[in-house]
C-alpha cells in the first residue's frame, strides 16, 4: 500500500510538472519572446513535456493502479517489497534524469524515445523490475482465473519491453551521445513502429486495464460482456502493432508498408470501439449514478473521447485525409483529444478512486471533483477545437494554388494565420491544468484528513472485500 | 458468460503471456524485417555522400536544439510541395542519416531542400534573430550558438562510430576530421565576413557555423539546384 501511495503522489507531481511545461511550450508558440535560450526554448522543452506526461504522469498512475488492483484480483501481497521500492525510486530518478538531460540538450531526437543511452539502460532495468514484481505477484495468486485487467497490464509489460529495446539500439559516442544502429528509412520505420505503439501500449492498453478494474468497481456492476473483453483484447493487441507506418504516409517508406499501416489503422476501429462499448455498456442501469458521481463522469467522458479519437485516427491514416492533415496542428489536436480526454480523465478517475481508499477516508470534496471534471472538459474543448481548425487551415493553405497555378500562400502566411488558435489552445491547456490543480488541493485535503495506518475496524472489511 | 474455450487461457499465466507476446510480435516481424532485406527497397543514389565532419557536428547541434520538433525534412510527392520546397524526398538520400530527421510537424517550413536556398549570412542573421528576417516568425532565437565555441573533441570518435555502422569514411577522413571541420568553417566564416557579418569573439569556431554548414548541405546530394546560393559552405563542391 505504501508503494501505491507513493506512485500515486509521484504521478500527480509529474502531471503538474509535465502539463506546466506543455503550457509554457504552447505559450512560446504563440509568443516566441517567451523562449529562454539556451535551456528553456521550445525545441528542448517539447520532449520534456511529452516525456513527463507520458512516462511520468500516465505511467505513474498505471503503476499505482495496477499494483493496487493486482493484489486484490490475486488475493496476495505484491511479490517483493524490495522490488517495489526499487521500481519506485528508479522510476522517479529516471523522470528527474529525463527532465534534466533533455533541458541540457541530450536527446536522440526520436519522438518519445528521446532519452540517451544511460537513461535507456536505467529504463530497461526499471521495466524488468516492474515486470518481475507484477508477473511474480500473479504467479503466486490465490484466485485461479486472471481477470481481464491483468491481461491488459501483462501485455503492456511484454510489448513495451520489445518496442523499447529494439527502437533504442544505438552505439554510444560519449556518456550523453549515441548514434542509432538504423539509418534513414529503416530508422523511420522502426521509430514509428515504436512511436505508434507507445500510444498503443502506454496510452491505450494499460489505461484499458485501469478502466476494466476501476470502472466496474466504481459503478458496482460487473463488466458488460466478458466475451467482448476477450474479442477486443486479442484483436486490439494484434492489430495495433501493424499501424505504425501511418505516420509515414507519402514518405520514402515502401508503398506496401504504408498501405499495410493504413489498412490496419482502419481495422483498429473495431477493437477500439469494442473497448469503449464494453465500458459504456457497463454503465447501463447505472446512469443515475453518473449524474451525481464525478468519477463515473470522468470514465464516461474518457471513454467517449477514446471512441472519438480512435475513429479520427483511422480517418487520418487514409492517404487523402493524411495528405491534408500530416505535419499540421490537426495531429496535435488528435493526440490531445486522446491524451487529455481518454488518458487524462481515466487516470484522474483512477486517482479519485484510489486516494480515499489508500488513506482510509472519504474524498475531501465531491463538489471540487465535480468542478475538476467540468473545468477539464471545457479545457479539452478549448484545446482540441482550435487545433482542428488551425490544422485544416494550414493544410489548405499549403496546398492552395492561385488561378495561374502558382502557390497561393507563402509558408509564413500559414504561420501567421493560426496565431489566434495557438492562443486559444494555450488557454484550453491552462484550464485543463487548473483543473488538475483543483485535484491536487482536493487530494491534499483528503490525505490530511486520512491516515496511512489501517484503522482497526477496517481490517475486518479488508478481509471480507478483495476479489473483483 | 464467456466463451468456454478461453477459460484455460485465463487460468494459465505463462500461456496467456506467451500468446499475447506472439500476437504483438507478428506485426513487428512482418513490417520491420522485409524492408531491411528486400533488394531495391532503398535504391542507391550516386551523388549521396556522407556528411563532412563539420556538417555532422552541425547535424548533432540541430538535434540538440530540437530543430526537428518544428521542421520536417521530408518533401512529399505533391506538386504543391515540390513547387514550395523542391524535389520530393527519396529513400536513398537518407542512407547516412542516423537518426533520420523527417519530423512530424511543420511549425516552420520543411528543410529537406533548404541547402543553397539562402546565403550563409542569411542563416546567420536568421539564427541570431529570426524576427529580424521575418517579423511573423515564431522561431526561438539561437543567438547563443554564435557565442558557443564548437566542441570537436569527439568528432573523430563520431566518425569512427558511424564508420563501424557502415558509413564509408576513409582512415584519412577520420584522422583529419577536426582539421577538415576547421577548414570548412573558415570558408563559411570568410563568406560571412564578405557579407559584413561580425563573427564576434569565437570567430569561425562557433557552433552557429557548424549548423550553417549542415543547413547548406541539406538536399544538395541530388544536384537539383541550378544556381545554389552560399557555395562557400560546400568546400570543394561535391
Amino acid at each position: 500500500m505504501a508503494v501505491v501511495r507513493a506512485f500515486a503522489l509521484s504521478a500527480l507531481l509529474w502531471g503538474v510538472v509535465g502539463m506546466s511545461v506543455g503550457l509554457l511550450a504552447a505559450l512560446q508558440l504563440a509568443w516566441p519572446g517567451l523562449n529562454l535560450p539556451p535551456y528553456l526554448h521550445f525545441g528542448r522543452l517539447r520532449p520534456v513535456h511529452t516525456n513527463a506526461v507520458i512516462f511520468g504522469f500516465t505511467l505513474g498512475v498505471v503503476f499505482a493502479g495496477s499494483y493496487y488492483a493486482v493484489q486484490r484480483l490475486c488475493r496476495v501481497r505484491l511479490f517483493s517489497d524490495a522490488l517495489s521500492r526499487l521500481h519506485l525510486w528508479l522510476w522517479n530518478a529516471i523522470i528527474v534524469g529525463a527532465a534534466v538531460s533533455l533541458v541540457m540538450g541530450h536527446t536522440t531526437s526520436k519522438e518519445y524515445a528521446e532519452l540517451e543511452w544511460p537513461l535507456d539502460i536505467a529504463i530497461v532495468v526499471m521495466w524488468v523490475t516492474y515486470g518481475v514484481n507484477f508477473f511474480g505477484t500473479i504467479a503466486r495468486r490465490r484466485e485461479k482465473p486472471m481477470y481481464t485487467a491483468l491481461w491488459f497490464w501483462m501485455s503492456t509489460i511484454l510489448t513495451v519491453a520489445m518496442l523499447y529495446v529494439f527502437n533504442n539500439l544505438e552505439v554510444p559516442v560519449s556518456a550523453w551521445k549515441s548514434y542509432s544502429i538504423y539509418a534513414g528509412v529503416h530508422d523511420a520505420n522502426i521509430q514509428w513502429w515504436y512511436g505508434h505503439n507507445a500510444v498503443g501500449f502506454v496510452l491505450t492498453v494499460p489505461i484499458l486495464g485501469l478502466m476494466y478494474y476501476y470502472l466496474p468497481k466504481q459503478v458496482g456492476r460487473p463488466i458488460w460482456s466478458h466475451r467482448l473483453s476477450i474479442l477486443h483484447f486479442w484483436s486490439l493487441i494484434f492489430l495495433y502493432i501493424w499501424a505504425g507506418p501511418h505516420h509515414l504516409i507519402y514518405s520514402p517508406l515502401p508503398d506496401w508498408a504504408q498501405s499495410v499501416g493504413t489498412a490496419f489503422s482502419i481495422m483498429l476501429i473495431l477493437p477500439s470501439w469494442g473497448g469503449m462499448l464494453n465500458g459504456l455498456m457497463t454503465l447501463r442501469g447505472g446512469w443515475d449514478k453518473v449524474r451525481t458521481d464525478p468519477i463515473l463522469k470522468m470514465f464516461a467522458v474518457g471513454l467517449t473521447f477514446y471512441g472519438m479519437s480512435t475513429f479520427e485516427g483511422p480517418m487520418m491514416a487514409l492517404k487523402t485525409v493524411n495528405s491534408l492533415s500530416h505535419f499540421t496542428n490537426w495531429t496535435i489536436g488528435h493526440v490531445h483529444s486522446g491524451a487529455l480526454g481518454w488518458v487524462g480523465f481515466t487516470c484522474f478517475a483512477t486517482l479519485y478512486y484510489l486516494v480515499p481508499r489508500l488513506w482510509h477516508t472519504q474524498l475531501y470534496s465531491v463538489r471540487l471533483a465535480e468542478a475538476h471534471f467540468w473545468i477539464g472538459t471545457l479545457g479539452i474543448v478549448l484545446y482540441v477545437t482550435p487545433m482542428w481548425v488551425s490544422g485544416v487551415t494550414q493544410g489548405l493553405m499549403w496546398r492552395a494554388v492561385a488561378p495561374d497555378g502558382s502557390l497561393a500562400y507563402t509558408f509564413i502566411e500559414s504561420v501567421a494565420a493560426i496565431h489566434l488558435y495557438d492562443v486559444i489552445r494555450a488557454a484550453g491547456g491552462a484550464l485543463f491544468l487548473s483543473g488538475v490543480c483543483v485535484m491536487v488541493y482536493n487530494v491534499a485535503r483528503t490525505i490530511l484528513q486520512g491516515t496511512s495506518e489501517v484503522p482497526a475496524p477496517a481490517l475486518a472489511t479488508v478481509a471480507v472485500a478483495g476479489g473483483r | 458468460m464467456g466463451w468456454e474455450w478461453h477459460r484455460p487461457l485465463e487460468a494459465k499465466q505463462l500461456l496467456l503471456a506467451v500468446l499475447a507476446f506472439v500476437a504483438v510480435a507478428v506485426g513487428g516481424l512482418v513490417l520491420l524485417i522485409p524492408p531491411y532485406f528486400l533488394q531495391g527497397s532503398v535504391p542507391p543514389i550516386a551523388g549521396v555522400t556522407p556528411y563532412t565532419a563539420l556538417e555532422l557536428e552541425g547535424r548533432d547541434l540541430y538535434i540538440r536544439e530540437g530543430c526537428n520538433t518544428c521542421h520536417s525534412q521530408q518533401v512529399r510527392p505533391f506538386k504543391t510541395e515540390t513547387d514550395r520546397y523542391g524535389p520530393f524526398s527519396l529513400a536513398g538520400e537518407a542512407v547516412y542519416d542516423r537518426p533520420f530527421l523527417w519530423g512530424s510537424r511543420r511549425t516552420g517550413p520543411d528543410l529537406a531542400r533548404v541547402g543553397g536556398k539562402y546565403p550563409d549570412s542569411w542563416h546567420w542573421m536568421h539564427l541570431v534573430d529570426p524576427r529580424r528576417i521575418e517579423p511573423r516568425s515564431n522561431m526561438p532565437p539561437f543567438e547563443f550558438l554564435t557565442r558557443e565555441p564548437l566542441d570537436t573533441s569527439l568528432t573523430r570518435r563520431k566518425l569512427e562510430v558511424l564508420r563501424s555502422l557502415g558509413t564509408p569514411y576513409s582512415d584519412a577522413e577520420v584522422a583529419a576530421a577536426p582539421d577538415a571541420a576547421a577548414l570548412q568553417a573558415d570558408g563559411i566564416a570568410a563568406s560571412l565576413a564578405q557579407d559584413g557579418v561580425d563573427l564576434g569573439d569565437v570567430g569561425a569556431r562557433s557552433e552557429a557555423i557548424a549548423v550553417i554548414a549542415y543547413l547548406q548541405r541539406l538536399g544538395r546530394d541530388i544536384g537539383w539546384r541550378e544556381r545554389p546560393i552560399g557555395t562557400a559552405s560546400l568546400s570543394g563542391e561535391r
